[in-house]
């Protein structure tokens, strides 16, 4: 690990010469890293074991546990009433009832567990945990991963355009996106994003103002994009906008939509043009061993198409996992393979690039039921979903569950990458612009480094160091779920969990809820301090 | 008799002959000026900002003064509880291109299912979120000044218990401790809420200061007043809180921002306000099962909220640059290209 190298450094000062290498000295070397684990883990377990107090004596009493019974007419209130008293301790005051739950919550260091249950529906708080967790990190991981990656590019190359019209587009862009109420733009996503296109897709045409008015905006953005000065831009606005007009035109005009496929032959220029622009980025297109790299995988991927199609019709989750390991694995290989000095910066590339190849032909090969599973009675012509994790009673193979899942996803998705997609962008711009100020840039540039290996070596791997100590927060409160966006989706996650178990006054499942995400917010704070260890020297670990 | 002191040169010049003008040319703007004039000046100078801050003062005027603010009567013609006549069809806006010309109309965003104006219902909406939200963003700032400022000042364990207490509390997330805390003060005053919701919004505000004391105090400044025999409260608030002042400012308007956002969607689910107050969250919440029938119930509160939460983070924005030292003023490319053109010519 990085970390304890650079620990080993800072203990060498004061410990005692021993022969190096041998245990002891490794043990020694390691002492102020295992007293920090400790202290650390230490004072996390105090702040949760705070913070589960705050949470649990806030329930008990902000909740009236006895309100339905209050107005209740039953001949037998009062009977009632006690039953209700005796199955909920409510006459144990609540810091004792406190630390009743935390017995049972001890009791897990022991393996017997007792997070106790709902009340109501007399379901185990774990049941229902395990139940949710999967549900929530299905729907928000894909969120995350994609506010990660859009955030960071948009904000990375706002930053390059500083004072551009782009950057004033992009910082207004984020902070709109910012100011605006999640669950107002999920109500409008799902009501009028949703029919709309449900709509357009029983129709699918565009008026030739629409496509031109597509064309020209497209072209507008690039442009931004790209910059540079008068015949640029206009080269890379025409280009463009010819481009995406033509492609929009192309795919309503042949009802692409409704039966849509790529085929080997897209696939392979699709890939061609990924595999360009990653060697561009990953290695500099004057790298030729990099650039054959990664062309050789993007031909290996057109010429594995069709035998794969023979292998699709017996896909099952597990096996599309191994097929994408094998598949980075092969294009790291051809990167090695093609050898030469830098063997990393090709094996890097043609990594990439394998992986995008092959999600293009997983693309196709779900595209392929689409028209089977847009006809199908269950979804009958309105395809993006509204509502739940599924259609109930579709059935069907793994592809066309796969695309089930995609258009349930789709909406909530967009939803919650809009917002951490603004915090995202903002960060990673602030960040790059902080690194460019820096004398190593400007030292960097005098040697006559290219602009890109200045860019991509010297300032966006710093840039990184303070988004990477954001991401693990990120990541512990995928588990939380989202409250808002799961409620008006329905759909069942931790987020509603929490809902429900509030307003069924369920506190044992609450805390339950608490507890997990109370833990895996204090553990990523523990990543935290240690990614930003391993990542800038100029923090040590110190006890 | 008294030899001069022999002037010693000045070692500590910059030799970079560029970055000399800049700070020069800073310099002698702001010759003469406090350093309040210069943020002022630096905030003024901020477009969007600028922009922002009228739109906010626009947006509480009409709001204060259409539906009128407690017993002061407005100009607006309904109340937000009253039953009026329908209008239009259907209750649809009567605000519009019609009869040849821009009609504002009776009813302007429209009209709800039981015939209540919907202008005059966004306006009594907006008073209460924007009420909720300054109410936060002074609680919150205060409880944020008073613990951070102790914790940084104090050191030692003060510092040690003050900050574990604040991340047992920055641990449980907002919304939550929100929800939590709306089941149970949600139906008092909206002033309550809004007290119960600073009570846990602090937590930023107060790690922000602790630090920014934590530099202070090492500060001569703080000696000298020591020295003189000022007190500890004395040395806090009259001595180093009006240096922190600037990240305090910036601080509690990006905290309002999310403060709005959190009661409108705490309203929105139903923990924060509730009937018969009306919040913006309400309104959309109330109204979101009739987004086919009619949207325009639906458009205005959203708008609303967006508008507000818009201005205050652009006006957070502006004041960052205006506190910042650093800041210096930067000409669009296009002023960069034509002087550069106008150099050549």
């Amino acid at each position: 690990m990085a970390t304890s190298t650079r620990v080993d450094g800072d203990a060498a000062v004061s410990a005692v010469p021993v022969s190096a290498g041998s245990p002891r000295a490794r043990l020694r070397a390691s002492a102020p890293m295992i007293t920090f684990i400790g202290r650390r883990l230490l004072s996390s377990a105090v702040v949760l074991l705070g913070a589960t107090f705050i949470v649990y004596m806030l329930l008990a009493y902000s909740l009236d546990f006895l309100q339905d019974l209050r107005t209740s007419t039953a001949p037998n209130k009062e009977q009632l009433i006690q039953a209700r008293i005796d199955l909920l301790d409510l006459d144990v005051p609540p810091p004792l009832r406190y630390l009743s739950w935390l017995g049972g919550v001890a009791g897990c260091a022991i393996g017997r567990c007792d997070l106790g249950g709902s009340w109501v529906t007399g379901q185990a708080t774990p049941d229902l945990l395990a139940t949710a967790i999967p549900s929530s990190l299905q729907l928000m991981s894909v969120a995350v991963v994609l506010a990660i990656l859009l955030g960071v590019t948009v904000g990375i190359t706002s930053a390059l355009r500083q004072y551009t019209g782009f950057d004033y587009g992009v910082t207004f862009g984020s902070f709109l996106l910012y100011s605006l109420p999640s669950f107002w733009v999920a109500v409008l996503l799902k009501l009028w994003g949703a029919i709309g296109f449900n709509d357009f897709l029983a129709d699918p045409t565009l008026s030739w103002p629409t496509i031109l008015a597509i064309a020209v905006v497209a072209g507008l953005i690039w442009q931004a994009v790209i910059a540079g000065d008068r015949r640029r831009r206009a080269l890379t606005f025409a280009v463009s906008a010819v481009a995406t007009g033509a492609v929009v035109w192309f795919v309503t005009a042949t009802g692409w939509l409704n039966d849509p496929s790529l085929g080997p032959v897209v696939i392979a220029l699709l890939g061609a043009g990924a595999a360009v622009a990653i060697t561009a980025l990953a290695a500099g297109l004057r790298n030729r061993r990099a650039l054959w790299s990664t062309l050789t995988v993007v031909g290996i991927g057109a010429l594995l198409w069709y035998p794969l199609q023979f292998l699709f019709p017996y896909a099952t989750g597990l096996m599309i996992a191994g097929l994408a390991v094998v598949t980075v694995g092969v294009g790291v290989l051809v990167g090695f393979l093609y050898g030469g000095p830098d063997r990393g910066q090709s094996m890097r590339a043609a990594g990439i690039t394998a992986f995008v190849v092959g999600f293009l032909i997983f693309v196709d090969r779900v595209m392929a039921v689409w028209e089977p599973y847009n006809n199908s009675s269950r979804v009958s012509g309105r395809p993006i979903a509204t509502i739940g994790a599924q259609t109930p009673g579709l059935g069907g193979d793994y592809w066309v569950r796969t695309l089930d899942t995609f258009t349930h996803l789709l909406l909530p998705t967009i939803a919650l990458t809009l917002i951490s997609f603004a915090a995202y962008t903002r960060y990673s711009r602030a960040s790059l612009l902080e690194v460019m100020n820096q004398d190593y840039i400007r030292t960097a540039r005098a040697k006559g480094l290219p602009e890109r290996v200045v860019t991509m070596r010297h300032a966006f791997r710093n840039a990184l160091i303070p988004l990477a100590t954001i991401i693990p927060l990120d990541i512990a409160a995928l588990f939380g779920g989202a409250i808002i966006t799961e409620r008006i989706f329905a759909w069942s996650g931790m987020g509603t969990l929490f809902l429900k178990a509030l307003e069924n006054r369920d506190i044992d499942v609450v805390m339950g809820y608490f507890l997990v995400i109370g833990t895996m917010l204090v553990l990523a704070n523990i990543i935290v301090d240690f990614i930003y260890a391993a990542l800038d020297p100029r923090i040590r670990v110190n006890a | 008799m008294t030899t001069p002191v022999p002037q010693t040169p000045d070692t500590t010049v910059h030799h970079d002959p560029v970055q000399n003008t800049e700070n020069a040319i800073e310099l002698k703007e702001v010759e003469g000026l406090s350093q309040g004039r210069i943020v002022l000046r630096r905030f003024v100078r901020h477009r969007g900002a600028m922009v922002a801050s009228f739109a906010l003062l626009g947006i509480i005027v009409l709001v204060t003064t259409s539906i009128g603010w407690g017993p002061v009567p407005g100009w607006w013609q309904w109340g937000p509880n009253q039953l009026t006549p329908v209008v239009n069809p259907g209750g649809s806006p009567t605000m519009g291109m019609q009869d040849g010309g821009f009609q504002i109309g009776p009813h302007p965003f429209g009209q709800d299912n039981i015939g209540q104006d919907v202008f005059a219902r966004v306006m009594r909406g907006t008073q209460i979120s924007l009420m909720v939200m300054v109410v936060i963003g002074l609680v919150a700032t205060s409880i944020g000044i008073l613990m951070g400022a102790a914790a940084g000042f104090l050191r030692g364990r003060v510092d040690n218990i003050l900050m574990r207490f604040t991340d047992m509390v920055i641990t449980i997330p907002v919304i939550v401790i929100g929800a939590i805390l709306g089941a149970r003060f949600g139906q008092a005053t909206p002033v309550v809420l809004a007290v119960a919701l600073a009570l846990v919004t602090w937590t930023s505000m107060a790690r922000l200061v602790r630090g920014e004391f934590l530099s202070l105090r090492e500060r001569e400044f703080v000696d000298a007043a020591r020295v003189a025999g000022a007190s500890n409260v004395r040395i806090m608030f009259k001595h180093m809180l009006p240096n922190a002042v600037g990240v305090i400012i910036v601080n509690t308007t990006l905290l309002m921002a999310s403060a709005i956002l959190l009661e409108t969607a705490l309203s929105y689910l139903g923990f924060g306000i509730r009937f018969p107050n009306v919040s913006l969250g309400t309104l959309i919440s109330e109204y979101q099962t009739a987004f086919n029938t009619r949207p325009w119930l639906f458009w205005w509160p959203g708008l609303f909220i967006v508008a507000i939460a818009l201005c205050v983070n652009f006006i957070g924005d502006g004041l960052r640059d205006a506190f910042d030292p650093r800041q210096r003023r930067i000409p669009s490319q296009r002023k960069m290209n034509s002087a550069q053109r106008k150099a050549k010519a």
